[in-house]
Protein backbone atom coordinates (compact mmCIF):
# COMPACT_ATOMS: atom_id res chain seq x y z
CA UNK A 1 0.00 0.00 0.00
CA UNK A 2 1.58 3.23 -1.02
CA UNK A 3 0.64 6.08 0.97
CA UNK A 4 -0.55 8.77 -0.16
CA UNK A 5 0.43 12.73 1.23
CA UNK A 6 -0.59 16.24 0.69
CA UNK A 7 -0.09 19.21 3.18
CA UNK A 8 -0.39 17.73 6.72
CA UNK A 9 -2.29 20.53 8.36
CA UNK A 10 -3.48 24.26 7.85
CA UNK A 11 -1.33 26.99 8.95
CA UNK A 12 2.12 27.07 10.21
CA UNK A 13 2.73 27.06 13.97
CA UNK A 14 2.67 30.09 15.92
CA UNK A 15 4.82 30.74 19.08
CA UNK A 16 1.43 30.04 21.15
CA UNK A 17 0.57 26.82 19.20
CA UNK A 18 2.31 23.36 19.38
CA UNK A 19 3.25 20.31 16.85
CA UNK A 20 3.00 16.62 17.66
CA UNK A 21 5.16 14.37 15.78
CA UNK A 22 5.37 11.15 14.73
CA UNK A 23 8.59 9.61 13.44
CA UNK A 24 8.77 5.67 12.10
CA UNK A 25 6.21 4.74 14.83
CA UNK A 26 5.56 0.95 14.95
CA UNK A 27 3.96 -1.00 17.86
CA UNK A 28 3.40 -4.31 18.09
CA UNK A 29 2.00 -7.03 20.58
CA UNK A 30 4.13 -10.09 20.39
CA UNK A 31 3.12 -11.06 16.45
CA UNK A 32 0.68 -8.49 16.09
CA UNK A 33 1.64 -5.38 14.43
CA UNK A 34 -1.08 -2.76 15.45
CA UNK A 35 0.67 0.24 13.92
CA UNK A 36 3.12 0.01 11.73
CA UNK A 37 5.76 2.63 10.50
CA UNK A 38 3.90 5.88 10.98
CA UNK A 39 5.10 9.34 10.56
CA UNK A 40 2.65 12.43 10.87
CA UNK A 41 3.07 15.96 11.59
CA UNK A 42 0.19 17.82 13.28
CA UNK A 43 0.19 20.98 13.66
CA UNK A 44 -2.77 23.73 14.26
CA UNK A 45 -6.42 22.95 12.92
CA UNK A 46 -8.54 19.75 13.09
CA UNK A 47 -7.59 16.68 11.81
CA UNK A 48 -9.83 13.76 11.68
CA UNK A 49 -8.26 10.28 12.66
CA UNK A 50 -9.93 7.85 10.25
CA UNK A 51 -9.93 3.97 10.12
CA UNK A 52 -11.97 1.05 9.95
CA UNK A 53 -12.22 -0.92 13.29
CA UNK A 54 -9.05 -2.37 14.18
CA UNK A 55 -6.87 -0.30 12.07
CA UNK A 56 -4.98 1.12 14.94
CA UNK A 57 -6.62 4.27 15.95
CA UNK A 58 -6.57 3.56 19.21
CA UNK A 59 -2.93 2.69 19.54
CA UNK A 60 -1.96 5.53 17.66
CA UNK A 61 -3.62 7.69 20.07
CA UNK A 62 -2.77 6.64 23.36
CA UNK A 63 0.86 6.25 22.17
CA UNK A 64 0.57 10.41 21.24
CA UNK A 65 -1.09 10.99 24.74
CA UNK A 66 2.01 8.90 26.32
CA UNK A 67 -0.15 6.06 27.69
CA UNK A 68 1.59 3.86 25.24
CA UNK A 69 5.14 3.35 24.42
CA UNK A 70 5.90 2.67 20.68
CA UNK A 71 7.49 -0.48 19.38
CA UNK A 72 9.83 1.74 17.26
CA UNK A 73 10.26 5.11 16.35
CA UNK A 74 9.12 8.25 18.41
CA UNK A 75 6.19 10.66 19.77
CA UNK A 76 7.28 13.94 20.43
CA UNK A 77 4.93 17.02 21.25
CA UNK A 78 7.13 20.09 20.47
CA UNK A 79 10.44 17.85 20.46
CA UNK A 80 9.55 16.47 23.81
CA UNK A 81 8.63 12.45 24.09
CA UNK A 82 5.11 11.59 25.18
CA UNK A 83 6.29 8.44 26.87
CA UNK A 84 7.19 8.75 30.67
CA UNK A 85 6.75 12.46 30.75
CA UNK A 86 3.70 13.96 32.60
CA UNK A 87 4.98 17.43 31.85
CA UNK A 88 3.33 17.34 28.48
CA UNK A 89 -0.25 17.20 30.13
CA UNK A 90 0.12 20.91 30.12
CA UNK A 91 -0.07 21.27 26.79
CA UNK A 92 -1.81 17.77 25.87
CA UNK A 93 -5.65 17.63 26.67
CA UNK A 94 -7.13 13.62 25.91
CA UNK A 95 -10.64 12.16 25.98
CA UNK A 96 -9.90 8.96 25.66
CA UNK A 97 -12.83 6.44 24.37
CA UNK A 98 -13.57 5.04 26.90
CA UNK A 99 -16.80 6.12 29.33
CA UNK A 100 -14.65 6.38 32.78
CA UNK A 101 -15.31 8.91 35.03
CA UNK A 102 -15.64 9.09 38.85
CA UNK A 103 -20.02 8.56 38.95
CA UNK A 104 -19.42 9.62 42.36
CA UNK A 105 -18.51 13.04 41.98
CA UNK A 106 -20.54 16.10 39.74
CA UNK A 107 -19.32 17.44 36.98
CA UNK A 108 -18.34 20.92 38.49
CA UNK A 109 -16.47 18.23 40.89
CA UNK A 110 -14.32 16.47 38.33
CA UNK A 111 -14.05 19.53 36.49
CA UNK A 112 -12.55 21.22 39.62
CA UNK A 113 -10.38 18.60 40.84
CA UNK A 114 -8.62 18.36 37.33
CA UNK A 115 -7.82 22.28 37.67
CA UNK A 116 -6.44 21.23 40.86
CA UNK A 117 -4.15 18.53 39.58
CA UNK A 118 -3.34 21.11 36.95
CA UNK A 119 -2.35 23.41 39.60
CA UNK A 120 -4.52 26.35 38.11
CA UNK A 121 -4.00 29.72 39.28
CA UNK A 122 -7.68 29.94 39.34
CA UNK A 123 -9.26 26.83 39.46
CA UNK A 124 -12.56 27.68 39.94
CA UNK A 125 -12.85 29.97 36.96
CA UNK A 126 -10.75 27.51 34.81
CA UNK A 127 -13.83 24.90 36.01
CA UNK A 128 -16.81 27.93 35.06
CA UNK A 129 -15.44 28.56 31.78
CA UNK A 130 -14.81 24.64 30.75
CA UNK A 131 -18.30 23.69 31.73
CA UNK A 132 -19.88 26.72 29.98
CA UNK A 133 -18.05 25.57 27.02
CA UNK A 134 -19.44 21.96 26.82
CA UNK A 135 -23.26 23.67 28.08
CA UNK A 136 -23.35 21.39 31.58
CA UNK A 137 -24.06 24.49 33.33
CA UNK A 138 -27.86 23.39 34.31
CA UNK A 139 -26.42 19.63 35.51
CA UNK A 140 -23.17 20.68 36.64
CA UNK A 141 -23.81 20.04 40.61
CA UNK A 142 -25.86 16.49 39.89
CA UNK A 143 -23.80 13.38 40.34
CA UNK A 144 -22.13 12.02 37.01
CA UNK A 145 -24.11 8.66 37.81
CA UNK A 146 -27.26 9.86 37.00
CA UNK A 147 -26.23 11.46 33.77
CA UNK A 148 -26.59 10.48 29.94
CA UNK A 149 -23.59 8.76 27.63
CA UNK A 150 -23.75 12.52 25.59
CA UNK A 151 -23.26 14.27 28.94
CA UNK A 152 -20.80 12.29 30.48
CA UNK A 153 -18.90 12.75 26.90
CA UNK A 154 -19.06 16.47 27.46
CA UNK A 155 -18.19 16.66 31.29
CA UNK A 156 -14.83 14.48 30.50
CA UNK A 157 -14.47 17.24 27.11
CA UNK A 158 -14.65 19.65 30.02
CA UNK A 159 -12.05 18.08 32.15
CA UNK A 160 -9.46 17.61 29.03
CA UNK A 161 -10.12 21.65 28.31
CA UNK A 162 -10.31 22.76 31.82
CA UNK A 163 -6.06 23.84 31.02
CA UNK A 164 -6.68 24.81 27.67
CA UNK A 165 -4.42 22.69 26.13
CA UNK A 166 -3.00 23.04 22.80
CA UNK A 167 -3.16 20.06 21.89
CA UNK A 168 -6.29 17.78 22.31
CA UNK A 169 -6.58 14.39 21.27
CA UNK A 170 -10.30 13.20 21.34
CA UNK A 171 -10.82 8.89 20.84
CA UNK A 172 -14.75 8.66 18.97
CA UNK A 173 -15.59 12.00 20.58
CA UNK A 174 -19.01 11.80 19.09
CA UNK A 175 -19.94 8.17 20.45
CA UNK A 176 -23.92 8.38 22.75
CA UNK A 177 -23.89 11.76 21.60
CA UNK A 178 -27.56 12.98 20.44
CA UNK A 179 -28.45 15.09 17.11
CA UNK A 180 -27.70 18.88 18.57
CA UNK A 181 -24.83 17.61 21.50
CA UNK A 182 -22.87 16.00 18.10
CA UNK A 183 -23.65 19.89 16.51
CA UNK A 184 -22.88 21.28 19.30
CA UNK A 185 -19.39 19.31 19.61
CA UNK A 186 -18.56 19.97 16.26
CA UNK A 187 -18.89 23.91 16.56
CA UNK A 188 -16.31 22.92 19.59
CA UNK A 189 -14.06 21.44 17.83
CA UNK A 190 -13.79 23.70 15.25
CA UNK A 191 -13.58 27.43 17.10
CA UNK A 192 -10.47 25.52 18.80
CA UNK A 193 -9.12 24.28 15.90
CA UNK A 194 -9.58 28.03 14.47
CA UNK A 195 -7.88 29.48 17.79
CA UNK A 196 -4.42 27.85 16.75
CA UNK A 197 -5.31 24.64 19.16
CA UNK A 198 -4.00 21.19 17.46
CA UNK A 199 -7.10 18.82 17.73
CA UNK A 200 -7.05 15.07 16.58
CA UNK A 201 -10.15 13.36 16.55
CA UNK A 202 -10.69 9.42 15.76
CA UNK A 203 -13.99 8.00 14.29
CA UNK A 204 -14.93 5.28 12.18
CA UNK A 205 -17.74 7.00 10.65
CA UNK A 206 -17.52 9.33 7.72
CA UNK A 207 -19.81 11.79 8.19
CA UNK A 208 -18.55 12.86 11.35
CA UNK A 209 -15.15 13.61 9.89
CA UNK A 210 -15.98 15.00 6.69
CA UNK A 211 -18.22 17.60 8.70
CA UNK A 212 -15.44 18.63 11.02
CA UNK A 213 -12.65 18.48 8.75
CA UNK A 214 -11.23 18.62 5.52
CA UNK A 215 -7.78 17.54 6.84
CA UNK A 216 -7.34 13.51 7.47
CA UNK A 217 -5.36 11.01 8.50
CA UNK A 218 -6.39 7.87 7.47
CA UNK A 219 -5.36 4.35 9.01
CA UNK A 220 -5.51 1.31 7.19
CA UNK A 221 -4.39 -2.14 8.59
CA UNK A 222 -2.35 -0.43 11.07
CA UNK A 223 -0.66 2.13 8.30
CA UNK A 224 -0.97 5.57 7.15
CA UNK A 225 -2.62 4.81 4.03
CA UNK A 226 -3.05 8.88 3.27
CA UNK A 227 -2.64 12.28 5.23
CA UNK A 228 -4.18 15.57 4.34
CA UNK A 229 -6.57 17.26 2.60
CA UNK A 230 -9.24 14.65 1.34
CA UNK A 231 -10.30 16.34 -2.01
CA UNK A 232 -6.50 16.83 -2.60
CA UNK A 233 -5.91 12.95 -1.92
CA UNK A 234 -8.77 11.55 -4.25
CA UNK A 235 -7.21 14.17 -7.29
CA UNK A 236 -3.66 12.24 -6.48
CA UNK A 237 -6.00 9.16 -7.16
CA UNK A 238 -4.40 8.86 -11.01
CA UNK A 239 -5.11 5.33 -11.39
CA UNK A 240 -8.64 5.53 -10.70
CA UNK A 241 -11.24 7.79 -12.77
CA UNK A 242 -12.72 11.03 -11.60
CA UNK A 243 -16.07 10.54 -11.88
CA UNK A 244 -18.59 13.96 -12.58
CA UNK A 245 -22.98 14.31 -13.23
CA UNK A 246 -22.91 16.76 -15.79
CA UNK A 247 -26.43 18.51 -17.32
CA UNK A 248 -26.57 20.50 -20.50
CA UNK A 249 -28.90 22.03 -23.10
CA UNK A 250 -27.92 18.88 -25.20
CA UNK A 251 -27.25 16.02 -22.95
CA UNK A 252 -26.20 13.78 -26.00
CA UNK A 253 -24.15 15.92 -28.45
CA UNK A 254 -22.46 16.80 -25.44
CA UNK A 255 -21.57 13.53 -24.74
CA UNK A 256 -20.74 12.65 -28.39
CA UNK A 257 -18.22 15.88 -28.10
CA UNK A 258 -16.57 14.65 -25.16
CA UNK A 259 -15.74 10.75 -26.26
CA UNK A 260 -13.59 13.04 -28.39
CA UNK A 261 -11.83 14.43 -25.36
CA UNK A 262 -8.83 12.40 -24.45
CA UNK A 263 -9.03 12.94 -20.53
CA UNK A 264 -12.62 11.20 -20.84
CA UNK A 265 -12.69 7.49 -20.39
CA UNK A 266 -16.85 7.16 -20.41
CA UNK A 267 -19.98 8.79 -21.10
CA UNK A 268 -22.93 6.89 -19.57
CA UNK A 269 -26.25 8.74 -20.87
CA UNK A 270 -28.67 8.91 -18.15
CA UNK A 271 -32.34 10.12 -18.02
CA UNK A 272 -31.26 12.87 -15.66
CA UNK A 273 -27.92 13.65 -17.53
CA UNK A 274 -24.39 12.43 -18.17
CA UNK A 275 -21.78 10.85 -16.29
CA UNK A 276 -18.40 10.82 -17.37
CA UNK A 277 -15.33 9.38 -16.28
CA UNK A 278 -12.48 11.12 -16.39
CA UNK A 279 -8.49 9.71 -16.33
CA UNK A 280 -7.14 13.47 -15.55
CA UNK A 281 -8.65 15.81 -13.46
CA UNK A 282 -7.94 19.24 -14.35
CA UNK A 283 -7.59 18.54 -17.92
CA UNK A 284 -11.25 17.34 -17.86
CA UNK A 285 -12.50 20.39 -15.95
CA UNK A 286 -10.32 22.66 -18.15
CA UNK A 287 -11.26 20.58 -22.02
CA UNK A 288 -15.61 20.88 -21.05
CA UNK A 289 -16.38 24.59 -21.54
CA UNK A 290 -14.28 25.23 -24.63
CA UNK A 291 -15.79 21.58 -26.13
CA UNK A 292 -19.43 22.94 -24.97
CA UNK A 293 -18.65 26.50 -26.12
CA UNK A 294 -17.45 25.01 -29.88
CA UNK A 295 -20.56 23.31 -30.08
CA UNK A 296 -22.81 25.37 -28.79
CA UNK A 297 -23.93 23.58 -25.44
CA UNK A 298 -24.54 25.79 -22.46
CA UNK A 299 -23.74 23.23 -18.99
CA UNK A 300 -25.97 23.61 -16.39
CA UNK A 301 -24.10 21.35 -14.29
CA UNK A 302 -20.30 20.32 -13.20
CA UNK A 303 -20.38 17.97 -10.01
CA UNK A 304 -17.68 15.98 -9.13
CA UNK A 305 -19.37 12.80 -7.81
CA UNK A 306 -16.86 10.92 -6.41
CA UNK A 307 -14.95 13.24 -4.00
CA UNK A 308 -16.79 13.07 -1.13
CA UNK A 309 -14.96 11.58 2.00
CA UNK A 310 -16.75 8.27 1.59
CA UNK A 311 -15.42 7.84 -1.93
CA UNK A 312 -11.58 8.73 -1.34
CA UNK A 313 -12.27 5.81 1.63
CA UNK A 314 -13.25 3.11 0.01
CA UNK A 315 -10.79 3.63 -2.61
CA UNK A 316 -8.26 3.81 -0.04
CA UNK A 317 -9.41 0.96 2.11
CA UNK A 318 -10.01 -1.26 -1.04
CA UNK A 319 -6.66 -0.30 -2.26
CA UNK B 1 -6.00 16.89 51.53
CA UNK B 2 -4.46 17.14 48.03
CA UNK B 3 -6.86 16.75 45.16
CA UNK B 4 -5.82 13.10 44.60
CA UNK B 5 -5.95 11.90 48.48
CA UNK B 6 -10.18 13.35 48.41
CA UNK B 7 -10.56 12.12 45.01
CA UNK B 8 -9.21 8.50 46.74
CA UNK B 9 -11.01 8.67 50.03
CA UNK B 10 -14.23 9.75 48.03
CA UNK B 11 -13.93 6.59 45.46
CA UNK B 12 -13.44 4.17 48.56
CA UNK B 13 -15.91 5.16 50.74
CA UNK B 14 -18.12 5.73 47.56
CA UNK B 15 -17.98 2.10 46.62
CA UNK B 16 -20.19 -0.94 47.93
CA UNK B 17 -16.86 -2.51 48.63
CA UNK B 18 -16.21 -0.29 51.36
CA UNK B 19 -19.26 -2.53 53.55
CA UNK B 20 -17.04 -5.16 52.97
CA UNK B 21 -14.40 -3.97 55.79
CA UNK B 22 -17.37 -3.72 58.49
CA UNK B 23 -18.00 -7.61 59.13
CA UNK B 24 -14.53 -8.90 59.97
CA UNK B 25 -13.71 -6.33 62.63
CA UNK B 26 -17.01 -6.37 64.13
CA UNK B 27 -16.91 -10.32 64.53
CA UNK B 28 -13.39 -9.44 66.18
CA UNK B 29 -14.71 -7.48 68.78
CA UNK B 30 -18.17 -9.68 69.05
CA UNK B 31 -15.96 -12.79 69.99
CA UNK B 32 -13.42 -10.75 72.44
CA UNK B 33 -17.00 -9.42 74.40
CA UNK B 34 -18.27 -12.59 74.01
CA UNK B 35 -15.31 -14.37 75.40
CA UNK B 36 -14.41 -11.83 78.29
CA UNK B 37 -18.01 -12.02 79.46
CA UNK B 38 -18.24 -16.07 79.89
CA UNK B 39 -15.27 -15.72 81.79
CA UNK B 40 -13.06 -17.62 79.80
CA UNK B 41 -9.14 -17.92 80.32
CA UNK B 42 -7.65 -15.24 78.30
CA UNK B 43 -4.31 -17.95 77.33
CA UNK B 44 -6.99 -19.45 75.81
CA UNK B 45 -8.99 -17.10 73.32
CA UNK B 46 -6.16 -14.48 73.31
CA UNK B 47 -3.76 -16.51 70.73
CA UNK B 48 -6.56 -17.64 68.35
CA UNK B 49 -8.73 -14.39 68.17
CA UNK B 50 -5.71 -12.10 68.41
CA UNK B 51 -3.14 -13.74 66.04
CA UNK B 52 -5.21 -16.32 64.13
CA UNK B 53 -8.55 -13.98 63.97
CA UNK B 54 -6.98 -10.04 63.73
CA UNK B 55 -3.63 -10.23 62.83
CA UNK B 56 -3.67 -13.17 59.95
CA UNK B 57 -7.37 -12.47 58.91
CA UNK B 58 -8.72 -9.00 59.49
CA UNK B 59 -5.32 -7.08 58.63
CA UNK B 60 -4.31 -8.48 55.57
CA UNK B 61 -7.98 -8.83 54.58
CA UNK B 62 -8.55 -5.20 54.92
CA UNK B 63 -5.42 -4.06 53.77
CA UNK B 64 -5.90 -6.10 50.48
CA UNK B 65 -9.49 -4.83 49.96
CA UNK B 66 -7.89 -1.22 50.73
CA UNK B 67 -4.45 -1.84 48.74
CA UNK B 68 -5.93 -3.18 45.65
CA UNK B 69 -8.55 -0.60 45.56
CA UNK B 70 -7.22 2.36 45.76
CA UNK B 71 -5.73 2.06 42.59
CA UNK B 72 -6.48 -1.28 41.44
CA UNK B 73 -10.26 -0.10 41.09
CA UNK B 74 -9.13 2.92 39.09
CA UNK B 75 -7.70 1.10 36.51
CA UNK B 76 -10.38 -1.30 36.22
CA UNK B 77 -12.65 0.92 35.03
CA UNK B 78 -10.49 3.45 33.64
CA UNK B 79 -11.25 6.33 35.37
CA UNK B 80 -7.21 6.37 36.12
CA UNK B 81 -6.51 8.27 32.89
CA UNK B 82 -8.21 10.99 34.45
CA UNK B 83 -5.67 11.20 37.38
CA UNK B 84 -2.73 10.59 34.92
CA UNK B 85 -2.95 13.22 32.35
CA UNK B 86 -2.27 15.49 34.86
CA UNK B 87 1.72 16.91 35.21
CA UNK B 88 2.08 14.99 38.49
CA UNK B 89 4.86 13.47 39.36
CA UNK B 90 3.96 10.03 39.55
CA UNK B 91 5.10 9.83 43.24
CA UNK B 92 2.38 12.40 44.03
CA UNK B 93 -0.20 10.06 42.70
CA UNK B 94 1.20 7.00 44.82
CA UNK B 95 1.83 8.46 47.93
CA UNK B 96 -1.63 9.80 48.37
CA UNK B 97 -3.54 6.57 47.64
CA UNK B 98 -0.70 4.77 49.84
CA UNK B 99 -1.82 6.65 52.87
CA UNK B 100 -5.45 6.95 52.17
CA UNK B 101 -5.02 2.70 52.02
CA UNK B 102 -2.43 2.33 54.70
CA UNK B 103 -4.50 4.73 57.08
CA UNK B 104 -7.99 3.21 56.17
CA UNK B 105 -6.55 -0.20 57.23
CA UNK B 106 -4.96 1.15 60.22
CA UNK B 107 -8.60 2.74 61.56
CA UNK B 108 -9.97 -0.23 60.74
CA UNK B 109 -8.05 -2.72 62.42
CA UNK B 110 -6.99 -0.61 64.91
CA UNK B 111 -10.42 -0.13 66.45
CA UNK B 112 -11.17 -3.51 66.63
CA UNK B 113 -7.62 -5.47 67.39
CA UNK B 114 -7.41 -2.72 70.52
CA UNK B 115 -10.52 -3.44 71.97
CA UNK B 116 -9.67 -7.38 71.52
CA UNK B 117 -5.82 -6.34 73.38
CA UNK B 118 -7.56 -4.75 76.24
CA UNK B 119 -10.04 -7.41 76.56
CA UNK B 120 -7.17 -9.86 76.82
CA UNK B 121 -4.71 -8.62 78.57
CA UNK B 122 -3.81 -4.80 79.03
CA UNK B 123 -4.05 -1.27 77.53
CA UNK B 124 -0.61 -1.80 76.79
CA UNK B 125 -0.98 -4.66 74.86
CA UNK B 126 -3.57 -3.05 72.94
CA UNK B 127 -1.53 0.45 72.26
CA UNK B 128 1.14 -2.31 71.44
CA UNK B 129 -1.43 -3.66 68.84
CA UNK B 130 -2.42 -1.00 67.25
CA UNK B 131 1.04 0.54 66.48
CA UNK B 132 2.48 -2.53 65.43
CA UNK B 133 -0.91 -3.51 62.96
CA UNK B 134 -0.28 0.11 61.69
CA UNK B 135 3.12 -0.65 60.30
CA UNK B 136 1.68 -4.00 58.95
CA UNK B 137 -0.93 -2.10 57.56
CA UNK B 138 1.70 -0.39 55.79
CA UNK B 139 3.78 -2.92 54.79
CA UNK B 140 0.74 -5.02 53.62
CA UNK B 141 -0.74 -1.71 51.67
CA UNK B 142 2.19 -0.78 49.54
CA UNK B 143 2.85 -4.67 48.47
CA UNK B 144 -1.12 -4.92 47.51
CA UNK B 145 -0.85 -1.39 45.78
CA UNK B 146 2.22 -1.84 43.95
CA UNK B 147 0.38 -5.73 42.73
CA UNK B 148 -2.37 -3.68 41.26
CA UNK B 149 0.34 -1.94 39.22
CA UNK B 150 1.87 -5.23 37.93
CA UNK B 151 -0.69 -7.94 37.65
CA UNK B 152 -4.06 -7.91 36.65
CA UNK B 153 -5.14 -10.17 39.05
CA UNK B 154 -3.52 -8.29 42.16
CA UNK B 155 -6.45 -10.08 44.44
CA UNK B 156 -5.69 -13.36 43.54
CA UNK B 157 -2.46 -13.13 44.01
CA UNK B 158 -2.15 -11.24 47.32
CA UNK B 159 -4.54 -13.95 48.81
CA UNK B 160 -1.95 -16.38 47.57
CA UNK B 161 0.23 -14.56 49.68
CA UNK B 162 -1.75 -14.31 52.50
CA UNK B 163 -3.19 -17.84 52.60
CA UNK B 164 -0.67 -20.09 51.34
CA UNK B 165 2.61 -18.41 52.34
CA UNK B 166 1.44 -16.93 55.76
CA UNK B 167 -1.34 -18.84 56.53
CA UNK B 168 -0.03 -22.20 55.32
CA UNK B 169 3.26 -22.73 54.66
CA UNK B 170 4.13 -19.83 57.35
CA UNK B 171 2.44 -22.82 59.75
CA UNK B 172 4.35 -25.85 59.20
CA UNK B 173 7.47 -24.42 57.14
CA UNK B 174 9.20 -22.20 60.00
CA UNK B 175 11.97 -20.29 57.57
CA UNK B 176 8.88 -18.82 55.38
CA UNK B 177 8.28 -16.53 59.00
CA UNK B 178 10.96 -14.92 57.76
CA UNK B 179 9.44 -13.06 54.86
CA UNK B 180 5.86 -12.81 56.58
CA UNK B 181 4.40 -9.58 57.53
CA UNK B 182 1.83 -10.88 59.86
CA UNK B 183 4.95 -12.18 61.87
CA UNK B 184 6.91 -9.16 61.92
CA UNK B 185 3.59 -7.54 63.70
CA UNK B 186 3.81 -9.97 66.14
CA UNK B 187 7.31 -9.47 66.93
CA UNK B 188 6.61 -5.90 67.15
CA UNK B 189 3.77 -6.04 69.29
CA UNK B 190 5.75 -8.28 71.15
CA UNK B 191 8.21 -5.75 71.69
CA UNK B 192 6.54 -3.02 72.86
CA UNK B 193 4.33 -5.19 75.03
CA UNK B 194 5.54 -8.62 76.53
CA UNK B 195 3.20 -11.19 76.50
CA UNK B 196 2.85 -14.80 76.44
CA UNK B 197 -0.37 -14.80 74.04
CA UNK B 198 1.75 -13.88 71.35
CA UNK B 199 4.87 -15.61 69.91
CA UNK B 200 7.32 -15.54 67.29
CA UNK B 201 10.41 -16.83 65.94
CA UNK B 202 11.30 -13.61 63.84
CA UNK B 203 13.52 -11.26 65.89
CA UNK B 204 12.52 -7.84 66.62
CA UNK B 205 15.24 -5.93 64.44
CA UNK B 206 14.53 -7.99 61.73
CA UNK B 207 11.06 -7.40 61.52
CA UNK B 208 11.18 -3.77 61.53
CA UNK B 209 13.87 -3.33 59.13
CA UNK B 210 11.84 -5.71 56.56
CA UNK B 211 8.81 -4.58 57.21
CA UNK B 212 10.50 -0.76 56.22
CA UNK B 213 12.26 -2.40 53.32
CA UNK B 214 9.03 -3.61 51.88
CA UNK B 215 7.28 -0.31 52.56
CA UNK B 216 9.29 1.09 50.54
CA UNK B 217 10.96 -0.95 48.24
CA UNK B 218 6.80 -1.60 47.03
CA UNK B 219 6.12 2.12 46.73
CA UNK B 220 9.03 2.67 44.52
CA UNK B 221 8.34 -0.18 42.51
CA UNK B 222 4.54 1.18 42.34
CA UNK B 223 6.08 4.73 41.22
CA UNK B 224 7.99 3.26 38.92
CA UNK B 225 5.19 0.86 37.27
CA UNK B 226 3.25 4.01 37.53
CA UNK B 227 5.32 6.25 34.97
CA UNK B 228 5.35 3.67 32.31
CA UNK B 229 1.64 2.54 32.77
CA UNK B 230 0.16 1.97 29.67
CA UNK B 231 -3.28 1.67 28.12
CA UNK B 232 -4.71 -1.26 26.49
CA UNK B 233 -6.26 -0.22 23.35
CA UNK B 234 -10.37 -0.92 23.14
CA UNK B 235 -10.62 -1.29 19.06
CA UNK B 236 -7.20 -0.38 18.47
Amino acid sequence: MTAISTQSTAGAPAAATSTLDLAGVSRWYGNVVAVNDVTMRLGPGVTGLLGPNGAGKTTLLHMMAGFLSPSRGTVTLDGEPTWRNPGVYRRLGLVSEREAVHTFLSAYEFVLASAKLHRLPDPEAATKRAIELVEMEDAQTRRIGTYSKGMRQRTRVAAALVHDPQVLLLDEPFNGMDPRQRLHMMALLHRLGDAGRTILFSSHILEEVEQVSGTVQVMVAGRLAASGDYRTIRRLMTNRPHVFAVRSTDDRALAVALMAEASVSGVELGRTGLTVKAGDYGAFTRALPRIALRHGIRVRQLLPEDESLESVFSYLVEA
Amino acid sequence: MSTVTWITARGLFGRSRFLMLLPLPLILIGLAVLCRSLGVDPGQWGPPVLVGLGLAVVLPVVALIEGTGVLGAEIDDGTVVHILTKPLPRWQIVLPKLAVAAGVTAVTVGVPIYVAGVLADSVRLGLALVVASAAGALAYSALFLALSLVTRRPVLLGLVYVLIWEGLLGRFVSGTRVLSIQQWVIALADRMAPTPLLGTSVSVPVAAVLTALVAVGFTVLAIDRLRSFSVAGETS
